[in-house]
C-alpha cells in the first residue's frame, strides 16, 4: 500500500483551493475596495500631511497661524504628482466652490517663491475667510459619510447633523425607487408569461416538449447585447412591429415604443423570462402527474383544482423565480441605457456614469454599496419566507 | 335481476392505430366487487380510466344508473379513485385531503369534520389527522387515499393497482380489510390489478384482460377452475398445460391424443369435435402421484419419475418428467407420502380435473 502524503482533509483543500483563490481576487478584493472607496476621502490627507498635523492646533475661526500656512506651503511644494493635486483640488471644491482658482493661484505662487514663507493672504485674500480652513480641516478626515448619505439624499448640515438634501440634489431616492419599480414590474410580467409557459412545457411531451425548452434556453446562450439590439431593431417607430401594426391597419400612427418604459419593461421581459421559466419549470417537474386527476375525481372543477392543488405546489418555484428575475432586474444597465428613455435609467446607469464620467468613485461605490445591502436584504426576506415555509411543509 | 351501475356498451379505445380497448361489454352490479386482472398494456387501466372520466371512449358508450356519462367531465362522475401512488396532496395534511372532497361539495365546516374524523377512524388512522402525507408510512398513505375516495360517498370506487407498492405481508392485510369495507359499506367497487392472487381473494367477479378484451369473466372459482382459454389457465395460477388433438367424442366424454403420445380421458367435452386441437389444463395441486408398483398405467396414468422434489412448508412441490421428457408439477399435500428424486411414479390425471382449453 502506498504511503499517504496527504490527509483527506487537506486533499480536499488543496482541490477547492483554486476556486478560493479565483473568489477571494477577483470578488472579494474588488468588492472590499470599493466598499473601502465609498467610505474612504484620502484625497487631501495624501497631499496635505503636514497641514493635517498643523490644523490639530487651529481653533476652527481664527485667521490660521504662521505655522499652519507655512505647512500647507511646504506641503504644496512637495506635491509631485499632479493627478493627486487635481484629485485633492477636486474634493477641496466639491466641499466649497472657490478652491479650484484659489489652489491654482497658491500652488503657483508657492513654487514660484521655492523656498521661504509666503504669504497666503496676499495671493488671494480668500485664505482670510476660516469657511476654507474648515473645508480642509472637514476634508483631512479619512473616513467620511457623505457619498452613503449622498446616495440616500441626505447631508450633513454645518452643525454635523444630517439632513434631507435639498429637493434639487435630491435624485437618488427616486432612482432607487423607479429601479424597483421597473423590476418589480419586468417580475411580474415574467410570472404572468413564464408560468404558464412552464405548465405547457409540463404537459407537452417528446419534440414538442424539447422544442418549448429549446424556445426558453437558446435566448440565455445568447448575448444580452445581442437581445437588447435585436429589441432596438423591433420596437423603433419604423421597426417591425409597428410596422406590422400599421400594415395590418391595427394602428395608424406608430405607437411610442422605444425610448420609454414600456421599451424598457417589453425587452427587460423577454431577456429575463428564461430565469422565470426554468426555476418554475423544474418544481413542477416534480408534482406528481396524478395530482390534478385525482382533484377532478374529488368533485374539484378544474379551476379549483388549480387554486387549490397546482398552484400552492408551485408557489417555490413561482417564489424563485422572482427573486432570480427581480435581483437580476435591479442591475440592469444596458437594455435601459439603449431603449429607455433619460427618465428610465436605472441605478447602474448612474453608477457607471459616477464611475466614467465624473471619475466620482465614492459616489459609484456609495450608490453600489446601497445597492448591494438592498438585494442582500431582499434576500434574506425571500430566505426566511422559503424557511418559514419548508418549516410548515 | 339485479341492479345495473355500470355498463360498457361496446366501448372502444384507440391511441392513434393502436387499439388498446376494442368493442368491450361489461355489466357490474351495485355492490359488485370486480377486478380487472390482466399483463400490462392489456387495456385494464384505460378501462378504469375512461369510467374515471380520465380518458375519452373512442366508441361505444359508458353508462352509470342507466345514464351516459361519456360526456360528463371527471369532477361530475361522482366517482372515489384509488390511484397506484396515492396521488395524497403533499401541502395538505391528513385531515385536510379528506376534507377536500367534502369542501368541492360545499359540505358545512361542522358536518365536515365529523365526517373526516369518522373516515379517519375507519382506517384506524384518527391520531394522524394533523400528519402530512409525507410523515406517514407507504400503508398509512393508502389508508388516507381510500379513506379520500370513501368519505363522499361515491356511486362506485374505482381502484387502480392501489396495493401496488406495499410489501407483501401490508398488502395482504389491506386485501381484507378493504374486501371488509366492501362487505361494511355495500360499495361498488372496479379494482385493476396484474396480480392474480389479489383478484382471487377480494372479488366477487373477475375478469380476464387480454389485448383488450374480456377473455373469461366470472366467479374466481370458475375463473381458476372452469379457465376457458389458454391465456387464462397460464395466467391465473400455476396449471400444467397439455397440447393435443381431440381422437373422438361419445356422450359427454372425449379421448384427447396428446402430442408426446398420451391419451387423456375428460368429462366435459360438449361442444369439442374429432380432429379439433386443444389443451388441457390441470392444476398442480389436482394431479394425484402413486407408487409405479401399485398403479397402473393407461389412459389418464403416466408412468413418470420424480425429476426433484421441493420442500415449501405449507406443501411439496414435485416435478415430474414422462418418458418422452414431458415436464409435469404437482403440488402435494404434506401428509402424502415423500418421493425421493428419481423414484418412478404414476401421476393421475382425473377426468374430471383435466379441462379442456382453447387455444
Amino acid at each position: 500500500m502506498k504511503k499517504r502524503v496527504l490527509s483527506p482533509r487537506m486533499g480536499a483543500f488543496l482541490l477547492v483551493a483554486p476556486l478560493f483563490f479565483f473568489i477571494a481576487l477577483f470578488f472579494v478584493w474588488p468588492l472590499a475596495s470599493v466598499m473601502k472607496q465609498s467610505v474612504s476621502d484620502t484625497a487631501v490627507l495624501h497631499i496635505l500631511p503636514k497641514t493635517a498635523e498643523a490644523m490639530s492646533d487651529w481653533d476652527g475661526e481664527s485667521t490660521p497661524s504662521p505655522t499652519l500656512q507655512q505647512a500647507l506651503i511646504d506641503d504644496l511644494r512637495a506635491a509631485t504628482d499632479e493627478q493627486a493635486t487635481g484629485d485633492m483640488v477636486r474634493r477641496l471644491n466639491s466641499a466649497q466652490s472657490g478652491f479650484r482658482t484659489l489652489m491654482a493661484k497658491t500652488i503657483k505662487a508657492a513654487n514660484e517663491a521655492r523656498e521661504g514663507p509666503v504669504d497666503l493672504l496676499e495671493i488671494d485674500k480668500k485664505w482670510a475667510q476660516p469657511q476654507y480652513w474648515k473645508a480642509i480641516s472637514e476634508a483631512l478626515s479619512p473616513v467620511t459619510d457623505r457619498y452613503l448619505l449622498a446616495s440616500l439624499d441626505l447631508t450633513r448640515d454645518a452643525s454635523g447633523s444630517i439632513v434631507s438634501q435639498p429637493p434639487e440634489a435630491a435624485i437618488n431616492t427616486a432612482i432607487f425607487s423607479r429601479t424597483l419599480w421597473i423590476s418589480a414590474l419586468v417580475t411580474f410580467f415574467c410570472v404572468v408569461l413564464g408560468y404558464p409557459y412552464a405548465l405547457l412545457i409540463v404537459a407537452s411531451t417528446g419534440w414538442k416538449r424539447q422544442l418549448l425548452l429549446a424556445a426558453v434556453l437558446l435566448p440565455l446562450w445568447t448575448s444580452l447585447l445581442v437581445r437588447t439590439a435585436a429589441w432596438f431593431m423591433l420596437l423603433q417607430e419604423k421597426g417591425l412591429i409597428n410596422e406590422l401594426l400599421q400594415t395590418l391597419a391595427f394602428i395608424n400612427e406608430p405607437l411610442a415604443l422605444i425610448f420609454n418604459r414600456t421599451g424598457v419593461v417589453i425587452a427587460m421581459t423577454h431577456v429575463q423570462l428564461p430565469l422565470m421559466v426554468l426555476p418554475i419549470y423544474s418544481v413542477l417537474l416534480t408534482i406528481p402527474k396524478n395530482l390534478m386527476p385525482a382533484a377532478a375525481s374529488l368533485g374539484a372543477h378544474p379551476i379549483r383544482a388549480f387554486w387549490r392543488v397546482m398552484l400552492p405546489l408551485s408557489f417555490r418555484g413561482i417564489l424563485s423565480g422572482s427573486l432570480l428575475v427581480f435581483m437580476s432586474a435591479l442591475g440592469y444597465y444596458i437594455t435601459p441605457a439603449l431603449i429607455g428613455g433619460a427618465g428610465d435609467q436605472m441605478i447602474s446607469y448612474f453608477i457607471a456614469f459616477y464611475a466614467t464620467e465624473t471619475a466620482n468613485w465614492g459616489m459609484a461605490s456609495a450608490l453600489g454599496l446601497v445597492l448591494l445591502i438592498i438585494t442582500i436584504l431582499l434576500y434574506a426576506v425571500y430566505e426566511r419566507l422559503s424557511a418559514t415555509r419548508e418549516r410548515s411543509a | 335481476m339485479v341492479d345495473i351501475r355500470i355498463r360498457f356498451d361496446s366501448v372502444s379505445k384507440n391511441y392513434g392505430p393502436v387499439r388498446v380497448v376494442d368493442n368491450l361489454k361489461l355489466d357490474i352490479a351495485k355492490g359488485e366487487f370486480v377486478s380487472l386482472l390482466g399483463p400490462s398494456g392489456s387495456g385494464k387501466t384505460t378501462l378504469l380510466m375512461m369510467l374515471a372520466g380520465f380518458e375519452e371512449a373512442t366508441e361505444g358508450q359508458i353508462l352509470v344508473d342507466g345514464r351516459a356519462v361519456n360526456d360528463l367531465p371527471s369532477y361530475k362522475r361522482d366517482m372515489g379513485v384509488v390511484f397506484q401512488n396515492y396521488a395524497l396532496f403533499p401541502h395538505m395534511t391528513v385531515g385536510e385531503n379528506i376534507a377536500f372532497p367534502l369542501q368541492m361539495r360545499g359540505i358545512g365546516k361542522a358536518e365536515i369534520a365529523e365526517r373526516v374524523a369518522r373516515a379517519l377512524d375507519m382506517v384506524q388512522l384518527g391520531h394522524l389527522a394533523g400528519r402530512k402525507p409525507s410523515q406517514l408510512s407507504g400503508g398509512q398513505q393508502q389508508r388516507v387515499a381510500l379513506a379520500r375516495a370513501l368519505v363522499f360517498e361515491p356511486r362506485v370506487v374505482l381502484m387502480d393497482e392501489p396495493l401496488g407498492a406495499l410489501d407483501k405481508q401490508l398488502r395482504e392485510q389491506m386485501q381484507l380489510d378493504i374486501r371488509a369495507l366492501h362487505n361494511r359499506l355495500g360499495l361498488t367497487i372496479v379494482f385493476v390489478t396484474h396480480d392474480q392472487g389479489e383478484a382471487l381473494t377480494m372479488s366477487d367477479r373477475i375478469a380476464v384482460f387480454n389485448k383488450g378484451k374480456i377473455e373469461q369473466i366470472g366467479s374466481p372459482r370458475d375463473i381458476y377452475d372452469e379457465p376457458k382459454t389458454r391465456f387464462v389457465a397460464e395466467f391465473i395460477g400455476e396449471t400444467n398445460l397439455l397440447e393435443g388433438v381431440v381422437d373422438r367424442t361419445s356422450a359427454g366424454d372425449a379421448l384427447v391424443r396428446l402430442t408426446n403420445g398420451e391419451a387423456i380421458t375428460v368429462t366435459d367435452a360438449q361442444g369439442l369435435t374429432p380432429g379439433q386441437p386443444v389443451f388441457i389444463s390441470i392444476r398442480p395441486e389436482r394431479i394425484e402421484v402413486q407408487d409405479a408398483a401399485i398403479a397402473s398405467t393407461g389412459a389418464n396414468a403416466f408412468a413418470t419419475r420424480v425429476a426433484d422434489s421441493v420442500y415449501q412448508g405449507d406443501h411439496i412441490r414435485l416435478q415430474l418428467e414422462d418418458g418422452a421428457g414431458t415436464p409435469y408439477i404437482a403440488r402435494l399435500d404434506r401428509k402424502s407420502a415423500e418421493w425421493p428424486k428419481g423414484t418412478a411414479v404414476t401421476a393421475i390425471f382425473k377426468p374430471a380435473d383435466c379441462k379442456v382449453v382453447l387455444p
